[in-house]
């Protein structure tokens, strides 16, 4: 049922601390798990349950105050900011909210823009990548529209397949679906169960319960602690669930 | 449209800087053109102001300087190629009934050369004529056109100087003001026994005019002048020279840095619209970094370093100031030619102000563009998600 694999992350007894105002916040208070390659993982949890801090722990944007977190068996405790920068360049692909393009760029420049910082990738292999990545995506007939010509769906799909281009070991959404109605939400849902499937690891933070009924583990986080951690053994397909809403006019 | 708006700012000090520096370029031309009119490896020399004795007396009173002074510069200097005695004095001048003050040059044949004079009509006079003190000359246009208002021919009439009856051999052609306003045709030329001995009775010379057989000479002629000399005079080596040479080279050098003052001022007061404009540049650049916090946010959450960031924006500083500075050069360039030809003052462009203007904007792109980018680069790639 799950798949087996090696550790993409580790995380033993996080912490992250902040000082505000004189007083020191306990954002997470020493968190553990494991999250192994292939796996569907929904964070969940409500507004200062910390899961905005692990999701930037995890995204390499931020060090912990104390404890351990490997990114596929990397200590990013001890890197410098350059350090994390390239292992969020070469390990990590981000899915936004407001899904962060570029304004007056196109499909094919914005999902390019990741190998822009990374030398070792040259022009025409950055070109190719990124229409394959379009392509996973289903937006290979929009590779040269500009992003604000493009709906909210397709402008996520274009954030995923810059997501994709790097062809990182774990792919991070935030709130993925929340700026997007029910239909289109279920279609990006879709998208990445069809990324699962073909061996992604995703981990999707929300704070809407429904999704993770979609995943392939859940964890729920409360107050900097995980307070529940199971894997979810009766996955919903998106498809189907879209496949039943009501017909709309709109793709 | 916000791009364009601060560009303006150094094109406008672009195009200034590159005006005034073509009208200062221009002018110092134009004088130097004037000066080298007059020949420009003329050598003057005078006779020194006497140091000697409790009054001290004008240069020009002193007799120190003789015939045989000029004859031993002509054979023994070699880097000085013509020379020429000269005695000036001026005088009433009449003909007719008519009558102008002029200055009367006694000089003798190759003063033409030296000052790079032509004769229009008639010509000029003969060795022999110095040889016999004879009473010929050669006038100017501007004592020309007094002395003969109806246009008659003037050659072979006879004027009265100082009482003294010339004959007019030849007439000069024309040369007009110099940089300096001062009519340089206003002159009568004779020769130089003539007007020594027969107008002013004196042994001695005024002057000595000679010309050094390139402008680069100059100075080479100027030490073996003052070697000659002082030979000649028998001055001890502890003495000073009673006698002082004054080359066309250090005129223009003086007026060259005179005009190159004024250019710097003219230049640096511009440079004040350029120092502002990149300051707009910086203004503009904070608030693209704030508007951009996001698109940076993004950026580095995908990988980009700080430096690519400072790079970024960097570039774009610096694309902004040389694109500004492109349409300064050509606003700047057209400006000089629309002065040249509707106020009729010279300008002169050279390659190297438009290189030095460019290579400022350059800079200033850098230097403006270095702490927005830089703040740019050190922003928390977490605010700067979250920032709205």
């Amino acid at each position: 049922m799950d798949k087996q694999g090696n550790n993409i992350i580790r995380i033993e007894n996080l912490k992250r601390e902040f000082i505000v105002g004189g007083e020191v916040v306990h954002a997470l208070r020493g968190i553990n798990f494991n999250i192994q390659s292939g796996e569907f993982v929904t964070i969940m949890g409500t507004s200062g349950s910390g899961k905005s801090t692990l999701l930037n722990l995890i995204g390499c944007l931020d060090t912990p105050t104390s404890g351990e977190y490997y990114l596929d068996g990397y200590s990013v405790r001890k890197m410098n900011k350059n350090e994390r920068a390239e292992m969020r360049n070469k390990k990590i692909g981000f899915v936004f909210q407001s899904y962060n393009l570029l304004p007056k760029t196109t499909c094919i420049e914005n999902v390019e823009l990741p190998l822009m910082y990374n030398g070792e990738v040259s022009a025409k292999q950055r070109k190719q990548k990124a229409i394959e990545a379009l392509e996973a995506v289903g937006l290979q007939s929009r590779l040269m529209h500009k992003s604000n010509q493009l709906s909210g769906g397709q402008q996520q799909r274009v954030a995923i397949a810059r997501a994709l281009v790097n062809d990182p070991v774990i792919i991070l959404a935030d709130e993925a679906t929340g700026n997007l109605d029910t239909r289109t939400s279920y279609e990006i849902l879709t998208l990445f169960q069809t990324l699962h499937q073909k061996g992604r690891t995703i981990v999707f933070v929300t704070h809407n319960p429904e999704l993770a009924t979609f995943s392939s583990r859940n964890i729920v986080l409360r107050d900097g602690k995980v307070i529940q951690d199971e894997k979810n053994t009766h996955i919903v397909s998106a498809a189907d669930v879209l496949a039943s809403l009501p017909k709309e006019e709109n793709e | 449209m916000r791009a364009i708006l601060t560009m303006l700012g150094i094109i406008i000090g672009v195009a200034s800087v590159i005006t005034m520096l073509a009208i200062g370029q221009g002018t110092k031309e134009s004088i130097l053109g004037n000066i080298e009119q007059m020949g420009s490896n003329m050598i003057t020399i005078r006779p020194g102001a006497d140091m000697r004795g409790p009054v001290r007396q004008s240069s020009a009173d002193m007799q120190s300087l003789k015939y045989e002074d000029y004859e031993a510069i002509l054979k023994e200097c070699e880097y000085v190629s013509e020379a020429t005695p000269m005695v000036n004095t001026s005088a009433q001048v009449i003909y007719a009934n008519n009558n102008t003050p002029t200055s009367i040059y006694g000089v003798n044949v190759s003063y033409l050369n030296i000052r790079k004079l032509e004769i229009e009509k008639g010509e000029m006079f003969t060795e022999s004529d110095i040889k016999t003190s004879a009473k010929v000359c050669v006038i100017g246009k501007t004592v020309m056109d007094n002395l003969f208002p109806n246009g008659e021919n003037p050659i072979g009439q006879n004027i009265r100087i100082n009482k003294i009856p010339f004959k007019i051999v030849g007439t000069l052609v024309a040369k007009g003001d110099n940089s300096m306003g001062m009519d340089q045709d206003d002159l009568i030329l004779a020769p130089f026994s003539a007007v020594q001995k027969r107008m002013l009775s004196i042994t001695y010379l005024n002057s000595i005019i000679v010309s050094a057989v390139n402008e680069d000479m100059s100075d080479a002629a100027i030490e073996e002048i003052t070697e000659v000399l002082r030979t000649k005079h028998k001055i001890k080596p502890t003495d000073e020279d009673d006698f002082s040479i004054h080359s066309q080279q250090e005129i223009m050098e003086m007026m060259s840095s005179t005009t190159g003052m004024l250019t710097l001022l003219l230049a640096s007061i511009a440079s004040i619209s350029l120092l502002v404009g990149g300051i707009g540049i910086m203004n503009i650049m904070f608030v693209s970094v704030t508007e951009r916090t996001k698109e940076i946010g993004l950026r580095m959450s995908i990988g980009a370093k700080g430096k690519d960031i400072l790079w970024q924006f960097l570039i774009e500083a610096i694309l902004i100031s040389v694109a500004g500075g492109l349409i300064g050069v050509l606003l700047g360039v057209s400006l000089a030619y629309l002065i040249e030809n509707f106020a009729h003052i010279s300008v002169s462009i050279q390659l190297y102000t438009i290189i030095l203007s460019f290579s400022i904007c350059t800079i200033i792109g850098v230097f403006f563009g270095w702490y927005p980018a830089k703040k740019a680069s050190n922003l928390d790639p977490i605010e700067a998600l979250r920032y709205e």
